[in-house]
C-alpha cells in the first residue's frame, strides 16, 4: 500500500495494478477501529487498580471466627470481633425473648420476628453485628453494666438510636435492625460466624 | 488578558536574555504575579486571602513532607510513630506537626473567608465564572485532603471519622455497602484504609496546586475584582502587582503569621480533640463524635434530616451535605443581578449578613451533641441555607434596585477628582 506517493492523497487507495481509487471511508474504518481497539484496551487496564482496593486475601482470610459460647449466662453478652467489626452474642433470658415476640411486627421500621433474626433450636442466642446502622458506632449494652436504652437491647450513644432485645431498631435514626450476620451451631457450644 | 498598558518583561543582562529566549520562565512569572500584571488600584484587605491561601498550602506541603518521613502509614504505629517518635524523639518534631495540624485549620479558615469575600462582592459573576468553578473543586479537595489527613494520627477521632464519614457512602441505595467496603479495603477501618489515606493525603495537595494555576489563570484572563465591581475602564484605574500588592500582600502574610504563631506555640491543641489522644479502639465509640470545626456546618447539616420521607432520612443527609457544596456551583447562574459588589446592592447585602450567620448557627449546631433544641436549631438553619441561594438570591436579584455605580474605579477612590481624568503623572507626583 503506498498511499502517501506523489499525487496520492490520504482519502486515496492505490490498488495492486497501480490505478489510484477514491476510497474515504476505509481510512475512518481503520481509525475508528484502530482507536476504539486501544481505548477499550486502556480502560481495560483500569480494572486491576479499581479491584487492587477491594479487601485483599488476608483481610479477606480474617472473615470466620469460631466462637465458645460456654461461658455466656443468661442475660450475659460479650463483645467480641468479627471481620475487625464488632460483634455481640448474647444470650437472651426467656423474659427477654418474651418481650421481643411481644411487639407486633407491623408496628417495627424494619419488620423482622426474634425467629427471624435467631436460628432454629438456638433461640436464645442473639448473633448481631455491634456496629450501629446509622452511621457505624458501637451500641452500648453488651458489657457489663452498660446502658441497655428504653428497650432493653442496644442503645447507641451517639445520635440515640435505642434497639430492643431482638436488636431491632426501635428509636432514634438508625434505618435498620442490627445486621445479623451468617453464622451456624457446629455443636450446641461451639458458633462459626461468617 | 493584559491590559495594553501592562509593562513588558526586559531581561536586563545577558545571562537573563539567553533564559528568556530559551525558557520564558522568569517573563511568565512577571506577567503573572510582578510588575507586568495590572491590579485594580482599590482592592482591600480582603484580596489578601487568595494569596494568604497560597501561602497555606506551601506550608502544608513543606511540613507534611518532613512529616512523611517520620510517619509509619500502619494500624500498628501511626499512633506511636506521631504521638511518641515525631512528638518527642524527632528533633523539632513537635513544631512540624503542631504547625501542620494548626495549618490546616489556618488554611480552611483564609478559605472561607476567600469564598465569603467573593460572595460579598459578586466575584462569581461574568466574566469570572470559570475562576469560581475552579475555586469550589479546589475547596473540595481541599475538604478531602483535610479528613484524610485527621485520619492518619489513628486516634480515637481519628478512627470513628473514618467510620462514619466512609458510612455516608454506605447510605447510597443498593451499591452503597459494596462502594464502602471498596474504599476502606476492608469492613471496617485497618491497615488498608490508613495506607490507601495516606497515599491520596499525599497526593491531592499537588493535585490542589495544579488546580490553583488553572484557578489564577482563569482569573487573569478578565483580571482581578475590586471593591466596586465596577471592570477597569483604563490605565488610571489600576497599579502594578509588583511592587503595590506584593507588599501590602506582605503585610497580610505578617498578620497571619502572627496569628498561626500564636496557635502553634501556646495553643496547639485549642482546636483539636483530646479523644484523638486516645490510640483508636475498634470496639469502643468515643460518646460524642464531632469533626474538626471546618466541617460543623456540613456535620450540622447531615444531622438535620431524621424523618424518612421516599429515601431513607440518612440518604437524605448525605444528599444534602454534598449538595450543600455542589449548590455553589450554579451560584453565578442563580444570581442574575448584572451588579456585582453587595454595597451597591442594599437587598443582598442584608441577605449576605444574614447567610454568614445562619453558616455560624450551623457550624455551632455541627458542633455541639444532637440534643432535640439543636436538632430543630440544625433544621431551620439548614433549610435557610438552601433557601437562600435557591429562592432569596434568585428572587433579589429581580425585584432590587441597585444604588448607582460609580463611572470608574478611580472615580470610586478619589470622589468628585476622579471625574476629571487624572492622568498617570499626576498619580504619581
Amino acid at each position: 500500500m503506498a498511499t502517501l506517493e506523489d499525487g496520492v492523497s490520504p482519502t486515496q487507495t492505490v490498488v495492486p495494478t497501480g490505478d489510484v481509487i477514491e476510497n474515504p471511508r476505509r481510512r475512518d474504518y481503520l481509525k475508528v477501529a484502530a482507536v476504539s481497539f486501544a481505548g477499550v484496551g486502556a480502560a481495560v487496564t483500569v480494572l486491576p487498580l479499581i479491584n487492587s482496593m477491594n479487601p485483599s486475601a488476608d483481610v479477606l482470610a480474617q472473615s470466620t471466627t469460631e466462637i465458645d459460647v460456654t461461658a455466656i449466662e443468661p442475660g450475659q453478652a460479650i463483645k467480641t470481633s468479627f471481620r475487625k467489626q464488632p460483634l455481640f452474642v448474647r444470650n437472651l433470658t426467656p423474659a427477654e425473648i418474651a418481650a421481643a415476640d411481644a411487639v407486633p411486627v407491623s408496628s417495627l421500621r424494619d419488620p423482622q420476628t426474634l425467629a427471624q433474626r435467631t436460628r432454629e433450636g438456638h433461640g436464645n442466642w442473639l448473633i448481631t453485628l455491634g456496629v450501629c446502622t446509622h452511621l457505624g458506632c458501637v451500641p452500648l449494652g453488651a458489657g457489663e453494666g452498660e446502658n441497655r436504652g428504653p428497650f432493653g437491647g442496644y442503645f447507641c450513644p451517639c445520635h440515640g438510636s435505642a434497639y430492643d432485645t431482638a436488636g431491632r431498631i426501635r428509636q432514634g435514626p438508625a434505618p435498620k435492625n442490627l445486621e445479623v450476620p451468617n453464622y451456624e451451631f457446629t455443636s450446641p457450644t461451639v458458633v462459626v460466624v461468617g | 488578558m493584559s491590559f495594553p498598558w501592562a509593562r513588558h518583561y526586559e531581561p536586563k543582562n545577558a545571562l537573563t536574555q539567553w533564559i528568556d529566549s530559551r525558557l520564558p520562565l522568569p517573563r511568565f512569572v512577571y506577567n503573572a504575579v510582578g510588575a507586568g500584571y495590572p491590579v485594580p488600584r482599590n482592592l482591600n484587605y480582603f484580596w489578601n486571602f487568595g494569596v494568604l491561601a497560597g501561602v497555606c498550602l506551601v506550608i502544608q506541603i513543606v511540613t507534611g513532607i518532613v512529616l512523611a518521613m517520620h510517619f509509619h502509614s500502619s494500624a500498628a504505629g501511626a499512633f506511636e510513630s506521631i504521638n511518641g517518635t515525631i512528638m518527642r524523639d524527632v528533633n523539632a518534631g513537635w513544631f512540624l506537626r503542631f504547625a501542620h495540624a494548626n495549618g490546616a485549620s489556618m488554611f480552611l479558615a483564609v478559605v472561607y473567608i476567600h469564598i465569603f469575600r467573593g460572595l460579598y462582592y459578586g466575584s462569581y459573576k461574568a466574566p469570572r465564572e470559570m475562576v469560581w468553578l475552579i475555586g469550589v473543586v479546589i475547596f473540595l479537595l481541599i475538604m478531602a485532603t483535610a479528613f484524610m489527613g485527621y485520619v492518619l494520627p489513628w486516634g480515637q477521632m481519628s478512627f470513628w471519622g473514618a467510620q462514619v464519614i466512609t458510612g455516608f457512602f454506605s447510605a447510597i441505595p443498593v451499591v452503597g455497602e459494596w462502594i464502602r467496603v471498596w474504599l476502606l479495603g476492608g469492613y471496617a477501618p485497618d491497615d488498608a484504609a490508613l495506607n490507601r489515606f495516606f497515599s491520596l493525603h499525599y497526593l491531592l495537595p499537588f493535585v490542589i496546586a495544579g488546580a490553583v494555576i488553572l484557578h489564577i489563570w482563569a482569573l487573569h484572563i478578565p483580571g482581578s475584582g475590586n471593591p466596586t465591581g465596577v471592570e477597569v475602564k483604563g490605565e488610571q484605574d489600576t497599579v502594578p502587582f509588583h511592587p503595590y500588592y506584593t507588599a501590602k500582600d506582605g503585610f497580610g502574610v505578617g498578620v497571619f503569621m502572627i496569628i498561626f504563631a500564636i496557635l502553634i506555640f501556646f495553643l496547639p491543641d485549642y482546636l483539636g480533640h483530646p479523644d484523638n489522644y486516645i490510640p483508636a479502639n475498634p470496639l469502643s465509640t468515643p460518646a460524642h463524635i464531632v469533626p474538626e470545626w471546618y466541617f460543623w456546618p456540613f456535620y450540622a447539616i447531615l444531622r438535620a434530616f431524621t424523618a424518612d420521607f421516599i429515601i431513607p432520612a440518612k440518604l437524605w443527609g448525605v444528599v444534602a451535605m454534598f449538595g450543600s457544596i455542589l449548590l455553589l456551583f450554579f451560584l453565578p447562574w442563580l444570581d442574575k443581578s448584572p451588579v456585582r459588589s453587595a454595597n451597591f446592592r442594599p437587598m443582598y447585602r442584608i441577605a449576605f449578613w444574614v447567610l454568614v450567620l445562619d453558616v455560624l448557627v450551623l457550624g455551632y449546631c455541627g458542633g455541639s451533641a444532637a440534643t432535640p433544641a439543636v436538632v430543630i436549631a440544625s433544621q431551620l438553619t439548614a433549610a435557610y441555607y438552601f433557601a437562600h441561594f435557591l429562592i432569596i438570591v434568585p428572587i433579589i436579584s429581580r425585584l432590587e434596585r441597585p444604588k448607582p455605580l460609580p463611572n470608574s474605579i478611580t472615580e470610586a477612590v478619589l470622589g468628585d477628582h476622579g471625574g476629571s481624568r487624572m492622568s498617570e503623572t499626576a498619580l504619581s507626583a
